[in-house]
């Protein structure tokens, strides 16, 4: 059965979007990500340190953009000035690749998305030709407005980013969804592999995560425990679950019972 | 000339971006630059020329989520 993710004209086949922060080491990160058969992969920008490290290992040298489709994120952006400048100089590390994870911040404590930077951003970076794929809070209307400026993907989140709290208001979710005309992925506060399952058994079309693998005792494991939730929370919601009942039902025939 | 280079101050001996890249054993890396707050093509790393004072911004991929 073909079943694909569809962002911005492209297709995957993996519906786990993961990022590459929080390893031991770029070892650690190549063999989780590719254990996890995730294809969208994120990383972040930042200085290059001077005068130091010369033979420092390249993050990209592990992951490589013409194995995964590499999402620069803007964290560490706490305005849309920044966030945008972030992008920019993305495009140009990766050679024009206009796809970003687009996130402004509104403070360190929470981590929870800056929604008026993060229209103000949006806007700017679509007229700018970027491909946005947007973190954002639970709210349908912000997630509305986001869609209909034109971002390729909306990204609320689950809980705050690295709490691993799972998906804590899961009827918002379901409301951004039943809206959405672009793939809803949620972003953040995934803990378990269950909280996975559960993102994708709502219907959601993808999730993203990092530090519950990053952060697992086996972070290895754990991202094969990911591909295998998602896998199944999909399936789970494309099979259909049953109605929930208040009384029981037996699953044996009753008749011919033995008297 | 003197620059300011990532935030810190830095002699450059020589000319072009190209130059700093090399200066730095940076050559070879996935990198992008930006001087005065405006990125400067890979393609113009080599004719780019920098002006004492110059504030340079040099940026690649690290681990994020």
């Amino acid at each position: 059965m073909s079943d694909l993710l569809t962002i911005a004209g492209n297709t995957y086949s993996s519906r786990l979007l993961i990022g590459t922060g929080k390893y031991k080491d770029f070892d650690e990160t190549r063999e989780a990500i590719e254990t996890s058969g995730a294809q969208i992969v994120t990383v972040a920008i930042r200085r290059t340190n001077i005068g130091q490290n010369a033979d420092e290992p390249n993050l990209l040298d592990y992951i490589t953009p013409d194995k995964y489709t590499i999402l620069p994120n803007t964290a560490g952006c706490y305005t849309a000035e920044e966030a945008v400048r972030c992008c920019k100089l993305a495009r140009e590390l990766l050679d024009g690749h206009d796809l970003v994870k687009l996130e402004v911040l509104g403070d360190q404590k929470t981590l929870y998305p800056h929604i008026p930077h993060t229209l103000t951003a949006a806007r700017e970076l679509i007229d700018d030709g970027f491909k946005v794929m947007v973190y954002t809070n639970d709210d349908p209307i912000v997630a509305r407005e986001l869609e209909d400026m034109g971002c390729v993907a909306v990204m609320p989140l689950g809980s705050l980013i690295g709490s691993g709290l799972g998906i804590l208001n899961p009827h918002n979710i379901r409301l951004i969804m039943e809206e959405a005309n672009v793939p809803i992925i949620v972003d953040a506060g995934v803990g378990t592999a269950s909280d996975a399952a559960i993102a994708m058994e709502m219907g959601c079309d993808g999730v993203l995560l990092n530090s519950a693998v990053a952060h697992a005792r086996k972070p290895v494991l754990m991202a094969s425990a990911m591909k295998k939730a998602i896998e199944a929370g999909r399936e789970s919601f494309l099979a259909g679950r049953m109605p929930r009942k208040a009384y029981a039902s037996a699953s044996s025939p009753l008749d011919g019972i033995s008297q | 000339m003197k620059l300011t280079v990532n935030g810190d101050t830095l002699t450059l001996n020589g000319n072009t971006i190209a130059d700093l890249v090399t200066q730095l054993e940076l050559n070879g890396r996935r990198l992008a630059v930006e001087v005065n707050r405006e990125i400067i093509p890979k393609s113009q790393h080599g004719d780019h020329t920098l002006n004492d004072g110059d504030v340079v911004e040099i940026v690649h991929a690290i681990g994020g989520g």
